[in-house]
């Protein structure tokens, strides 16, 4: 059985349909990465998984156990976390308060504050700075980690590379495979093809709310994928 | 001796005003919300321990065992069922809702308890003060109000900075929809949050129902010293609602001194120079936006 099982899946951005029946499946373990253009609706599809939007119709299931109409803080009970677009990480706390903020549901599993501050250490250079004190990549380094705090079996990481110094991107990706190694399972969205690519066993590439490419990441050229994710791709090959 | 008498008064006068003012202060600095409703509930709670006195004719603290609780219940439903839909509204509607339950509630309070002054009697209390030096009397009720004053602010301020759930309420207060995404029940935290400010109006009420005389409709006076405390201190920061609350007391009683019988203006006046001088407050909670 997959850990995640969406299907047929429509989303609204207010007025505007962002998803038309859309099918995602992650099994156990796995790294699923959701690529395409802005606007494409991979945003909105993770807010669906998240709770924070209400799809129209469609399923999502965790597990097996459906949670579709769950509140969003319920799914984190239920073993969901997210490190949400633009980060929003709470300026008024520190960061390690941030941390123990994403432990709040109190999830039993491996990560624990000290393992956390220990295995990404980006974060534990950091833990009394204040959370408005931090920069980018220090933010994205903590939404992450603060999403981990309340040990997901699934882990939703928005725009990972959204506004980031080169640098400080090739760092958090550094981070992946020990979150990973931990038994995780990911489903990243991604802008920027190359690093999701190298981190995901699967990908799908989503176009104007459809699946328009899906399968092993090692199965396509470059070329391929960017066909999709520009749909240029209409019966050409 | 005048003067320091004064100033010992103002500073005791002050731990009233920042008891007072600390369940104002607690409810904008978590959500946002100017409670026009503050004074009311103040003036029921102590209509509230009179009640329970005379039904019971237990002493005066113990009152607080029923009032307390009471309050803070009042708060969480009201949260619930109110005002957590006036903050999804936005704009006015909060403040729409607190003035509603404001007329609401004085209009209650008289139905109930008629329109008559009343105080909550603690015998001897009144009177009774400690000689500190020659020519300096301090007051025991007014040092005891002062002691709790300070008591409740400390005590708030320990629970938010260091506990889990004070946590979730500060978390909350920044962002709610991520606190959402932490698995933060941000309705039920946000009524967590009403209650304990109602637990503090609570003993506020009572505290007032023993140094003066209420009616009321005394709740809008009550309203107005706890929105200069807050508003001198700086919006959202308890610390800065003790600080507002001192200035305001040491204002009115060095004010009186000065200018007899003219205190309360004094403090007033006071209140209007620093708004100009300092609008954002002596110690304002470093908001983000």
């Amino acid at each position: 059985m997959n850990l995640l099982d969406v299907t047929g899946l429509d989303s609204y951005y207010g007025d505007f349909q962002a998803l038309y029946g859309i099918d995602v499946s992650v099994a156990h373990g796995e790294t699923l990465a959701i690529i395409g253009a802005n606007g494409a609706g991979k945003s909105t599809l993770l807010k669906s998984i998240a709770g924070i939007v209400v799809p129209a119709h469609g399923a999502i299931a965790i597990d097996g156990v459906d949670v579709t109409r769950l509140p969003a803080h319920r799914r984190v009970t239920a073993g969901i976390a997210m490190s949400p677009e633009g980060r929003r990480i709470f300026p008024s706390l520190s960061v390690e308060e941030n941390l123990l903020v994403g432990g709040h549901a109190r999830r039993p599993g491996p990560w624990t504050l000290d393992r956390v501050l220990e295995k990404i250490p980006l974060v534990g250079d950091i833990r009394t700075k204040a959370g408005r004190a931090l920069s980018g990549g220090e933010q994205q380094a903590v939404a992450i980690a603060r999403a981990l705090m309340s040990n997901p079996r699934l882990l939703l990481l928005d725009e990972v590379s959204l506004g980031l110094a080169p640098v400080a991107v090739e760092k958090l990706y550094a981070a992946l495979p020990a979150i990973t190694a931990e038994g995780t399972t990911v489903l990243i969205v991604e802008q920027d093809v190359n690093h999701a690519l190298a981190v995901a066993d699967r990908v799908q590439c989503l176009l104007e709310g459809r699946t328009v490419l899906e399968g092993p990441a090692s199965r396509f050229t470059r070329a391929e994928l960017a066909a999709a994710y520009f749909g240029l791709s209409d019966g050409s090959h | 001796m005048d003067w320091i008498n004064a100033a010992a008064q103002g500073v005791l006068l002050g731990g009233f005003y920042a008891l007072l003012a600390s369940g104002l202060s607690f409810l904008f600095g978590v959500m946002r919300i100017a409670n026009l409703a503050h004074g009311a509930s103040v003036v029921l709670s102590a209509y509230l321990a009179l009640w329970v006195l005379e039904l019971t004719g237990v002493p005066w603290f113990v009152t607080l065992i029923v009032v307390v609780p009471l309050i803070a219940a009042l708060g969480w439903v009201l949260q619930l069922s109110v005002l957590n839909r006036a903050l999804e509204r936005g704009g006015l509607a909060p403040i729409l809702v607190t003035f509603g339950l404001a007329v609401a509630l004085s209009s209650l309070i008289q139905e109930l308890f008629s329109a008559d002054s009343r105080s909550i009697p603690a015998p001897g209390l009144g009177e009774a003060s400690i000689a500190v030096a020659p020519g300096l009397a301090i007051g025991v009720l007014p040092l005891l109000t002062f002691g709790i004053g300070i008591l409740v602010i400390v005590v708030l301020q320990l629970f938010l900075a260091r506990t889990r759930l004070g946590r979730a309420i500060r978390a909350a207060s920044d962002d709610a929809s991520a606190a959402q995404l932490m698995g933060i029940d941000t309705k039920r935290i946000f009524a967590l949050a009403a209650a304990l400010a109602m637990a503090t109006v609570a003993v506020a009420g009572v505290v007032l129902g023993l140094r003066t005389q209420f009616t009321p409709v005394y709740g809008n006076l009550v309203l107005i010293f706890a929105f200069e405390a807050v508003i001198i201190g700086g919006l959202g920061s308890l610390w800065g609602t003790l600080a507002g609350g001192l200035i305001l007391g040491l204002a009115q009683t060095i004010g009186a001194q000065i200018f007899p019988g003219y205190g309360v203006l004094i403090g007033h006046l006071v209140f209007l120079v620093l708004l100009a001088a300092r609008p954002s407050g002596l110690l304002p909670k470093a908001v983000t936006a």
